[in-house]
């Protein structure tokens, strides 16, 4: 599975990383990240490209989610 | 709709009739509630600047700062970051300053404008949307401010909040350091700076809009950039909420006049005005959000 590390990094640049991969065509990717805006933002880009999001690790400023088509 | 996108569209309505209650209530025409003029007016109040007609110590800052802090503070979502690019940030946010300046305005005010009649906020909005999708051009190409580090204490994050205090103390109590050149603080006595609601409603209003934006995580940048690239209109609802709140409360208050001429706080150099609001749409792209977010520092996001 492919993972992204989007820690310490502010919006949008999140989104965008989630995006290149997604459009890479990947249908498992695990993203970690440690704010909760990019947290909604980038579940939020998942679900609209028709991934399910699993949150593994759900705390507000330090959370790690499973996203798959 | 879900309810994240009705609460923001609410968020927008509710802060769009508070700027013009604002203007109502004694703020410039068409400006009751702008980042940008007001954080100017500040350092005018300070005497950062000596223009005499843009000087007063805005509690709508100082509201919108304490309110979304606060708000920050009791969702959890507070972290005092630092470290990513500082230089560039500064410089950055310079630029923005300079061209909300020179269009006379922040991306909120031109709503405000725009809500009020003045043809002129339209074709800084044309300047502000290309600006975006050139700030997402570069985010596309891999502009990156970099990895923010958190900080060891979270101290660093509260030092705008009490800076703002402090400004508040000092707007209450009405201190002049030095009367014989008239400050600080400065306060016009004409123009702009001289005109502004009662100290408490200013206030009420910046916690009020703090604590909507903290909560919504309104960005009219951001809004557009988000449309640009993943075709999410949630931030964008809430700046159609503004422009209808303050629209139908400018009709009703008969303060809505058309037009490109003769409108107040403006003018009417249509490359000015474009280019003006295509820096604040470059900067705020690659800054990450408006300066409706005051304090990068204080906000999380």
């Amino acid at each position: 599975m492919e993972k992204l590390d989007v820690r310490g990094l502010s919006c949008p640049i999140p989104v965008i990383k989630t995006k290149k991969l997604i459009d890479q065509g990947l249908a498992e990717i695990q993203i970690v990240g440690d704010s909760a805006v990019s947290k909604e933002n980038v579940s939020k880009l998942a679900r609209s490209c028709g991934y399910t999001v699993v949150m593994k690790v759900d705390e507000k400023n330090n959370w790690e989610m499973e996203i798959k088509k | 709709m879900d309810r994240g996108k009705w609460l923001i569209l609410v968020s927008g309505l509710i802060i769009g009739a508070i700027a013009v209650t604002l203007v109502k209530l004694g703020n410039p025409p068409n400006m009751g509630f702008c980042i940008a003029c007001f954080e100017r007016d500040i350092a005018g109040a300070l005497g950062l600047h000596r223009a005499a007609v843009a000087q007063y110590m805005r509690p709508e800052i100082i509201g919108l700062v304490l309110g979304s802090a606060l708000t920050a503070l009791f969702a959890g979502e507070y972290r005092a970051r630092g470290g990513s690019a500082t230089l560039l940030r500064f410089f950055m946010g310079v630029f923005m300053m300079v061209g909300a300046l020179v269009f006379l305005g922040c991306p909120l005010r031109d709503i405000l404008r725009m809500a009020g009649g003045d043809y002129n906020a339209v074709v800084g909005l044309f300047g502000f949307i290309l600006g975006v999708g050139t700030g997402v051009f570069f985010l596309k190409q891999g502009f990156d401010l970099g990895r923010a580090k958190i900080s060891s204490s979270p101290l660093g994050g509260l030092i705008m909040p009490a800076l703002m205090l402090f400004f508040l103390y000092l707007l209450l109590k009405g201190t002049v350091f030095n009367p014989a050149d008239g400050g600080p603080l400065f306060f016009s006595q004409k123009g702009p700076g001289s005109m502004h609601a009662a100290i408490a409603f200013s206030l009420g209003a910046g916690l009020i809009v703090g604590f909507l934006a903290q909560r919504t995580r309104l960005c009219l940048s951001g809004g557009i950039r988000d449309f640009i690239l993943i075709r999410d209109n949630t931030l964008l609802l809430g700046f159609i909420g503004i422009f209808i709140g303050a629209l139908v409360l400018n009709i009703a208050f008969g303060l809505f006049k058309a037009g490109f001429a003769g409108q107040p706080i403006a003018h009417s150099n249509h490359i000015w005005n474009f280019l003006g609001l295509y820096l604040v749409g470059l900067t705020a792209t690659l800054l990450g959000g408006v300066p409706f977010t005051p304090a990068d520092s204080v906000r999380s996001g």
